[in-house]
């Protein structure tokens, strides 16, 4: 039988319990995942708490303010707060999403947050996505054209425009990816929902001529053919996209050429 | 690739008795920041050959491009007659007639082709029924010198900066640009000739140091709008270069000028893009009044921003703002089609409901003017080419060293700047410098030796906040520079509030030597990180006050209460500030404006009251 418990010096052991602050009335608990890689020590989770009303409404306000006022070794990426730029993504209350676009109030009892599932992690709340960059890349994600180009705009309908819709506002958080069961399993062959996400934005963009070379690379068992419909990914995705859906119309194209 | 090209090289000099080790790179030119012009001139150095490596302390896509909603503006005429030269009258005019009209020429002539390269990119931009890029109203943008409302600014929906910053990746992965993504930069390596040698930086995943040589050293490492309290920058947002031009001993230029956008949420401060203006939107007070027709007959809402920021605080002061603390204003997109609203602003749309719990289509948007983005920085001429004013000349060239996009004074914002405006300038402005460098430098040109203790500076600012054990944490130091910004360096300014902030920014400024750092590790040390970034914050913070202590007159941005109108005769002229660390001094200075244009195909726009 296959071993399912983690190593043991993996486990997530009870961590540290820091005070309340002092003379705070409404207050949230927080309980976050620690790793520090410079000792032996196993990650761990530590308590914090929160005086909401000293404090933002949003999860990232709330480590934020952990951050400043009791904790400043608590790392974590973030930057725009306004869930465009894709730094701050991680499991919160079970799910992957953005910390400054989720509000505290939207989660009953402790809060919970733990690193993107089934990465590598770096320090405390980051994880290196070394690997799901390479496989954004890999999909070549830019415009191929053959033609000259013209002097002024290349052409393209309302219509055709539409269709990119649901496509383009991918913020590359990797929440999608990482709550993929079949990424876990096979992140280093399969490109993930993110990846092919975008694969079909260019797939599908009308002033693009290198479909048949784009499907080509695509053309694998595991590359592609590893989403297997399990929806994790549109169910988290920050900016309400359906990396599924894509994928499905992927594997049309690849039918469709075959007739 | 040069024999000594990313040695390791061991041993290094020591710190306070501590030894890093350093990792040295060479390369052709080094640009830091990977938004949207070090993207851009990243791209541009690599295809004309250059060996470019491009060091960014985040994910090129977590860039503050990333956040720009309503678009870039060029005059390509889409949606109805345009000219670039109406786009420069309106910059000029915008800048309040503090822009370099010359650098002004270079952008609003080399717009559309800008523009045009990033659609053949890929950039997914909105469409007009003829499938042409679709082109919105925006503020201060006219046709005909002022006589009509212009389209001018070319949108993806409201997620331009998003759309263009993907797409510059792409471009910089098709072209193998060589990243080093999550190091940070911490200062410029300078010789005894004044040239700019490149840069040194922390590998934050390990800790490690790394000296990256370059014959230039393009510095687009954006604003620092976290010098305030409210901004609608991004936490990253610390004008990291712009400190760095200090600590080399080189000047920042106009840095008074802070622009306040009308519309940041109430509260979070999250930006509500002037696209939303542009598609029909309009501003209300407490009694239900479109007031902005009373301040701006003609231009209304889509005045420029200064103009908007100070009507809104006028009708706050008057008691007119909206709210239980009558202390914001409502912006109204609810008489909107929803499917327009869907079409085109659906980013707002969702930033409304999250950040404000508003439904845009039956609610308006409280607002407040926020701060959102720096005219001032480090002076460069169009070529990018950082400048300095020694033994009298007011442009010289520091060699080695370029800076662009809002970390730059170019200067073509001048006083203030137009919306859609700053976009079009990291791409413009990052072409340029990629050409200059390709005309300055010959690929795989050999190195100088570089000074001895070259990585000093840096390592001793690094070892020194590393092992910081004061009494302030770094967040009460950053907390008390951004409420001291807010309340004594706003939308409207007088004497008596700019000394006091000056004492009280100075205090922070000394208060620096008690900073206590409490993460001690090398890996992902964000305590440390913050505490650098604080330290570039606040010698920006300290100019900006003096500056705006400094100028006596009210233009663009800078409005002064105790001198409310615009003198040409004495402060048409760019400020320049030096720091002195050590005594934590400020000197200050000027350039005159350049008063002429690039070329005769335009003659200089005489300045005029500046009314919309």
């Amino acid at each position: 039988m296959a071993q399912i418990a983690l190593p043991k010096n993996s486990r997530v052991v009870e961590g540290k319990a820091w005070p309340k602050p002092a003379g705070a009335t409404r207050l949230t608990e927080f309980k976050i995942y620690r790793y520090d890689p410079d000792g032996e020590s196993n990650p761990r989770t530590d308590t914090y708490w929160v005086d909401r009303d000293d404090c933002g409404p949003m999860i990232l306000d709330g480590i934020i303010w952990i951050k400043n006022k009791i904790d400043p070794t608590l790392t974590f990426r973030r930057s725009c707060r306004e869930g465009i730029c894709g730094s701050c993504a991680m499991n919160i209350d079970g799910l992957n999403t953005l910390a400054c676009t989720k509000a505290m109030d939207d989660v009953k009892g402790a809060i919970k947050i733990y690193p993107l599932p089934h990465m590598p992690v770096v320090k405390d709340l980051v994880p290196d996505l070394t690997r799901f960059y390479a496989q954004h890349a890999f999909i070549e994600p830019w415009l191929h054209t053959e033609t000259p180009s013209p002097e002024k705009e290349w052409k393209q309908s309302p219509e055709d425009r539409l269709k990119l819709d649901g496509l383009y506002e991918c913020i590359l958080c990797a929440c999608c990816s990482t709550s993929c069961p079949s990424y876990w399993w096979n992140g280093d062959r399969y490109l993930g929902p993110a990846a092919l996400l975008q694969a079909y934005r260019w797939l599908i963009d009308s002033r693009d001529e290198a479909t048949g070379e784009r499907l080509d690379a695509l053309e694998d068992p595991f590359r592609l053919y590893r989403c297997h419909t399990i929806m994790n990914c549109a169910q988290v995705c920050p900016k309400g996209l359906n990396p599924a859906k894509a994928i499905a119309e992927i594997k049309k194209m690849m039918v469709m050429r075959q007739v | 690739m040069a024999a000594n090209a990313n040695a390791n090289s061991g041993a290094a000099p020591a710190v306070n008795g501590r030894a890093y080790p350093i990792t040295d790179h060479t390369f052709d030119v080094v640009v830091v920041g990977a938004g949207g012009a070090g993207l851009r001139a990243t791209v541009g150095c690599s295809q004309a050959g250059l060996r470019t490596a491009c060091i960014s302390k985040v994910f090129p896509t977590r860039s503050h491009t990333v956040a720009a909603q309503g678009g870039i503006s060029a005059s390509l005429g889409n949606m109805g007659p345009d000219d670039w030269r109406w786009h420069m009258y309106d910059t000029v005019k915008g800048s309040d007639w503090l822009g370099d009209q010359d650098a002004i020429e270079y952008l609003c002539k080399n717009a559309p082709a800008a523009v045009y390269e990033l659609e053949h990119w890929g950039v997914p931009f909105s469409r007009t029924e003829a499938g042409k890029i679709y082109q919105r109203p925006f503020g201060g943008m006219t046709t005909d010198y002022g006589k009509g409302i212009a389209q001018r600014t070319c949108a993806a929906a409201d997620r331009t900066g998003h759309a263009i910053l993907h797409t510059l990746y792409g471009q910089a992965l098709r072209n193998s640009t060589e990243f080093f993504i999550e190091y940070f930069a911490i200062d410029l390596i300078m010789d005894e000739h004044g040239r700019c040698r490149g840069v040194v930086a922390l590998k934050m995943d390990d800790g490690t140091i790394h000296r990256f040589r370059a014959h230039q050293t393009i510095l687009a490492t954006g604003g620092y709008g976290r010098a305030y309290f409210s901004a609608t920058s991004a936490h990253t947002c610390t004008g990291d270069g712009n400190a760095m031009v200090l600590r080399a001993g080189l000047p920042l230029q106009d840095m008074e000028f802070v622009q306040f956008h009308p519309t940041g949420i109430y509260g979070a401060g999250c930006l509500i893009t002037e696209g939303a203006r542009g598609e029909g939107g309009y501003l209300t007070n407490s009694e239900g009044e479109r007031f902005m027709e009373r301040y701006a007959p003609s231009a209304k809402d889509l005045a420029s921003r200064d103009v908007v920021s100070r009507a809104m605080t006028m009708e706050i002061r008057g008691g007119r703002g909206v709210g239980r603390g009558k202390d914001h204003i409502y912006l109204h997109l609810d008489h909107l089609d929803p499917k327009i609203l869907h079409e085109r602003l659906p980013g707002i749309s969702e930033s409304a409901k999250i950040f404000a719990g508003v439904d845009v289509t039956r609610e308006p948007i409280p607002v407040l003017p926020t701060v959102h983005y720096n005219m001032g920085g480090i002076p460069t001429n169009y070529h990018g080419e950082v400048l300095t004013k020694r033994d009298g000349d007011p442009d010289t060239v520091v060699p080695g060293l370029m800076a662009i996009g809002e970390a730059a004074c170019v200067s073509v914002h001048g006083a203030n700047r137009l919306g859609s405006n700053s976009l079009i300038d990291l791409v413009v402005f990052g072409r340029a410098a990629g050409l200059r460098a390709a005309d300055l430098v010959k690929p795989g040109e050999s190195h100088a030796e570089l000074p001895a203790g070259s990585a000093d500076l840096s390592l001793s600012r690094l070892d020194r906040f590393r092992h910081a054990s004061g009494g302030t944490p770094t967040a009460e130091l950053r907390d008390r520079m951004q409420r001291t910004m807010q309340s004594n360096c706003a939308v409207y300014r007088t004497g008596d509030v700019l000394a006091e902030g000056q004492k009280l920014i100075h205090d922070v400024w000394r208060g620096t030597a008690d900073v206590k750092v409490t993460d001690r590790s090398l890996i992902w040390n964000s305590d440390l990180v913050e505490t650098l970034e604080f330290d570039n914050l606040i010698t920006q913070a300290v100019v900006t006050m003096e500056g705006a202590l400094n100028r006596q007159e009210s233009r663009g941005a800078q409005a002064r209460e105790d001198f409310p109108e615009r003198d040409d005769k004495n402060w048409m002229k760019h400020t320049l500030a030096w720091i002195d660390e050590a005594r934590h001094a400020v000197t200050l200075d000027y350039r005159p404006v350049h008063t002429y244009t690039m070329t005769n195909e335009i003659q200089y726009i005489e300045p005029k009251a500046r009314v919309y």
